[in-house]
Formats: structure tokens, sequence, C-alpha cells
């Protein structure tokens, strides 16, 4: 019976995920009529053949530019929440978000680096050195809080390693600071690649977070039951027979590879992966079994639909998606509060 | 059924030894009763048993020696009750019941029909089936200890270690749990060790009572021998005085007003 119950959850979730996608390439400051582009979807498709009024370039704006970019909105906020649901249970605290063990403030740093200190050398490059400079520091940053943690604690409760992640975030912080300080000139690139953006994404950085969110996602799926062992705690899932530091080393690696994958090319868009696991457990509860697929579904469909009043309000120049994803979570998720908090 | 046999199990905590060189042989179905004031090795000795702690000396069960198996070979031997397990709120008796099949579930795997029907089984004889599909925060402090003690008996391990089971229980309930204990170990021949704080129910319902202080043992034997009013006052510095029921023989600890000075 529980099973039916999953499927239905998973039906609805994988609902929003196509409604996002279709609402996301519909709607846009150019390009065709929002309704004819679902219409010229299925005409798309083999076999089928409707008029729609889409013409070539018009496709092109849907295909070219809004698609990559619902796709990539679709990665990184189904990675962010899928990875923050799994963060929240490996270390048994609600607050924690998958920028926890410094791969967000890690990438920050890697992005600064490219812009300030590695300007000269880089500037004549044909690729953007941004998001792999972000993606190494991210993944360094996290392997130092590891070794940190490890170093001094040992235990199974996982609170040193929480504490070495605050110690590395503000050291990377204050080295970021430094370097923005003696170059107020970047200033506002290093700001706006912080505040985070889909605009201008491409099918390329698809491809480029793509196998990176693939192989996080399947790890952390397999670790659905691990994580509902956490529940009891540390030394109550080792006395049944699970290997724990083992298993969040696994845990923790997996989710961090996939969420500096996703923010060195999107950028740090807060909110989403601390939000939608818990809007997700308060809707169809707690169990992991669930609550990673919904996590990644509904943080998908959340950041694309986040993408789109972006777009519409670009006077003078783009919300930042972080921006907006909080203006609206956050109301919703007080709202979701008052009328569904049940026990603890 | 099997025997456990513990050789000079140590437990150090930095400089300080909170159980030294503990050396005990406890037979096939036997129901040891951990008794001692608070801080004298008893829940050291459990943590250890349950490889929670790390200790000196060894253990073996039936011959085998614990340190050579895997987490999950040895949960597969003992379970354990902590003192205060910590309860999830949010997740039903079923779900909670059925981390107990843990050992026997592949890495990779997923709880298969045998291990639902055993999760079935227990919550049917501990009386909780109508509590399946509750969540835990919903349930009172007696339904919590039994969906605990479920979970513990769904690990289908020959030894089960029970650490102050009753002591946030109301006396009906103690007594309730304790005659389930004594109902399961009857039933499947369990080895039981348990810490306990009441020392009338240490006596009746354990075969054998293992007193210990400051990390070494300080009696041991029926509750007749080990119970009397002598050693608690020097033990836990209190005034008893111990009846001996004339009829079936309980030992009846009862405190009595008045300070005793060492």
């Amino acid at each position: 019976m529980a099973d039916r119950t999953d499927r239905w959850w998973f039906g609805v979730g994988a609902a929003c995920v196509a409604a996002a996608v279709v609402l996301g390439a519909s709607i846009g400051p150019a390009g065709p009529d929002w309704w004819r582009v679902p219409l010229e979807f299925v005409n798309r498709l083999p076999l089928i053949s409707i008029e729609t009024g889409v013409s070539e370039s018009e496709w092109a704006i849907v295909w070219k530019i809004r698609m990559p970019r619902v796709v990539l909105g679709g990665v990184v906020g189904g990675m962010l929440s899928i990875a923050g649901a799994s963060y929240q249970g490996v270390f048994r605290n609600p607050l924690v978000g998958p920028y926890l063990l410094g791969a967000a403030a890690g990438a920050g740093l890697g992005a600064t680096l490219a812009l300030t200190v590695g300007r000269g050398v880089t500037s004549s490059w044909a690729v953007d050195p941004v998001p792999t400079a972000a993606f190494v520091v991210a993944v360094a940053s996290v392997m130092v809080t590891y070794t940190v943690g490890a170093a001094f604690g040992g235990d199974r409760t996982g609170v040193t390693l929480v504490l070495a992640g605050v110690a590395v975030v503000s050291f990377t912080s204050a080295v970021q600071t430094f370097l923005l300080q003696r170059n107020l000139e970047v200033f506002r690139e290093v700001f706006r690649w912080i505040t985070g953006s889909l605009a201008n994404a491409t099918w390329g950085d698809v491809g480029l977070v793509f196998p990176y969110a693939v192989v996080s996602v399947v790890v952390l799926l397999i670790h659905r039951r691990h994580l509902d062992l956490f529940r009891v705690g540390g030394d109550e899932a080792a006395t049944l027979g699970m290997s724990v530091a083992r298993t969040r080393l696994t845990i923790v690696i997996a989710a961090t590879l996939g969420t500096a994958a996703v923010v060195s090319v999107s950028g740090l868009i807060g909110f989403v992966g601390l939000i939608v696991p818990h809007v997700v457990r308060l809707l169809a509860g707690a169990g992991h079994r669930r609550l990673l697929p919904l996590s990644l579904m509904g943080g998908a469909a959340f950041l694309i639909l986040a993408d789109i009043p972006g777009r519409m309000l670009s006077n003078p120049a783009e919300t930042p998606i972080g921006v907006v994803t909080a203006f609206i979570g956050a109301p919703f998720f007080i709202y979701l509060l008052r009328t569904k908090r049940v026990g603890a | 059924m099997s025997e456990l046999t513990l050789n000079g199990i140590s437990v150090q905590y930095g400089d300080r030894t909170a159980l030294r060189s503990f050396s005990d042989g406890v037979p096939a179905g036997e129901w040891v009763g951990l008794i001692g004031p608070n801080g004298a090795g008893k829940s050291s000795l459990l943590r250890a048993v349950a490889g929670l702690v790390q200790y000196g000396g060894a253990m073996y069960v039936d011959g085998v020696d614990l340190a050579g198996l895997g987490d999950r070979d040895r949960a597969q031997q003992i379970a354990y009750v902590p003192q205060e397990p910590l309860i999830p709120g949010d997740m039903t008796a079923f779900e909670y019941v059925l981390l107990g099949r843990n050992p026997y579930i592949g890495y990779f795997g997923g709880a298969s029909r045998h291990d639902r029907s055993v999760v079935d089984d227990v919550l049917d004889r501990l009386r909780l089936r109508e509590f399946a599909d509750r969540m835990l925060g919903a349930l009172s402090g007696g339904e919590r200890q039994r969906v605990v003690l479920a979970r513990a008996l769904a690990q289908e391990t020959p030894i089960l270690l029970l650490d102050e089971p009753t002591s946030a229980l109301d006396i009906g309930h103690q007594q309730q749990a304790l005659e389930l204990v004594t109902e399961l170990r009857e039933a499947q021949q369990l080895t039981v060790i348990s810490a306990l704080h009441d020392l009338t129910l240490a006596g009746t319902y354990t075969d054998r009572l293992v007193m210990l202080d400051h990390g070494e043992v300080i009696a041991a034997g029926p509750a007749r021998e080990v119970l009397t009013a002598e050693r608690l006052g020097a033990v836990y510095r209190v005034c008893v005085t111990v009846d001996v029921d004339p009829e079936d023989g309980a030992v009846i600890v009862v405190p009595r007003r008045g300070f005793l000075a060492s």
C-alpha cells in the first residue's frame, strides 16, 4: 500500500516538472506567442505534423535560448534540493543545506580568483575559466573541511564536521572579501556571479554539469534506506549494522560533487536546497524513499518556474534568481509551516 | 540461543576508567541484571558489548570473537536498546521496526517480503499491530518503549542488551515491559543483559545480579545474596531494609528515612 502512495507522489512530481518545462519554454520577452510553443513541441515529435505558425527563427529562440536555460534550471534546482535533503538527513539537522561544508563558499572563492588574480592570464582564453576554477576550489574546500573534521572528530555525530565547515566557510569568505576589496573593478562581475543566474545558459553548460549531476543523484538515490537509518542517530544506526562514518562520507561526497558542479555554472542560488526538502517533508512525509526523488523533482520544477519572473523583470538588469526564489519561496514556506506542522 | 563470554573488558574515557577488567560468562538463555549507582560502569559495559565504545579485552559469542566481525555481522548477534533512544517523531512504527532488519539487507538492497513479515510478526507479538501506521510522535511513553523493543527483536539476535529499559515508565508500564521481556526470553531463548535502577524489580525478574561500583564488580549472584542492606548501604550510601517474602522468596528493597554516613 505504501508503494501505491509512493507512485502517486512520483506521478505528481513528474507532472510538476513537465508543466514547469512547458511553461518555462513558452514564456519569454521575445519569440512566438506562448500558446504556440507547446503545439510546436508536439509538432516536432516524429510522425506528427501540426500547423503551428512558429517560424524557424522563433523556434531557434525557444530551442537555443530558452530550453538550455530551462534544462539547466531543472538540473541545478533538482541537484541542490536532493543534495540539501541528503545533507539534512546525514547530519540530522534541518538547518543545513548543500552549501554547509564549503561547496558554495569555495565556488565563490574560485570564481573570484579567476576573475581577479587569474584575469591577466586568462583574458585571451577561448573557454571561460570561471566554472572550472569554481568547481575545483569548491571541491578542494570540502576536502579540507572533511580532513579537518575527521582529524578531530571520528565520532558518529558529525558535529565536528559541521564545525569544521563553519571554519572553512569563514576562511574562504575572508580570502574572497580580501581579494574583492583590492580589485573593486570586478566587484560587479563577482557580485553577479555570487547572486546566481541562469541567463546566458547554453547547451554546453548543460553538458558540462549533467554527468556530475547524474552520478551524484544516482548515488544519493541508492542511499535512501541508509538515510532513514541516520534518523535514529549515529550510535543506534551503528548497532543496527551500519558503517556510519563510511556511509556518511559516501553520501557527503556524492552530494558535494553534484553541488559543486551545478554552482560552478549557475553561481550561488540560495534557498532552494534548504527549503524544497522541507516543503516536500511537510507535504509527503519525512521518509527518504519518497523525500529524495520528490526533492529532485520539486527542486527542478521550482527553479524552472522561479526563473520565469526574472526574465520578465529585466529592467535595468535581470532580477537575480536567488532573489526570486526567496521572494516566492519564503512566504509559501511560512504558510506551509502554519498550516501543516504536526509533531516534531 | 547463544552464550556470551566476556574476558577482561575495560573501558576508558580519556583518563577516566569507566570499567576495569570485567569478566563474566553468560550462559545461553540467562538474564543478567546489572546494578550499581550512577557512573558505576553499567552503561559502559553495555555500550562496549554493543560495539559503541573502544574496549580492552575480548568478547566471544559461542566462541566467535566479536572483534573479528563486521558491523552487519555483529548486528546479527547483538541487539541494543539504549537508555534514551532517539525517536524520530515523524516516522511510522512500522518503518521504525523495519530498521531492525538492516543487518540482513545488502548495501544496495531493499527490505524483502520476508523482512516485512518478520516486522509484522514482531508487531503482533508485542501487541502493536494497531500502531503500525501511527507516527512515533503520537505514541505514549509506554507504547514507544514497546516499539523500541520491537525494533531490537526484529533484529532476531540471540543476545539482547537493555540499558535501563524501564527508567521512563510508571510502575505499571515498568512491570509490563519486564513481563514482556520475560515472555520473549522464554519463547526465544534470548540471552539478556540489562542495566536496571530499581533493585526490587532487578531482583525479581533477572536470574542473576552483577553489582558494579567505580567500574569494578562488588558482588555477583542471586538477588538474595547480592542485595543485602549492609552492602547497599555501603555502595549506594542509602538507608534500606531488605525483606525476603517468605512465600516466594522475592527480595524486596525498602528505602528508609535517615542517611547512612560511611
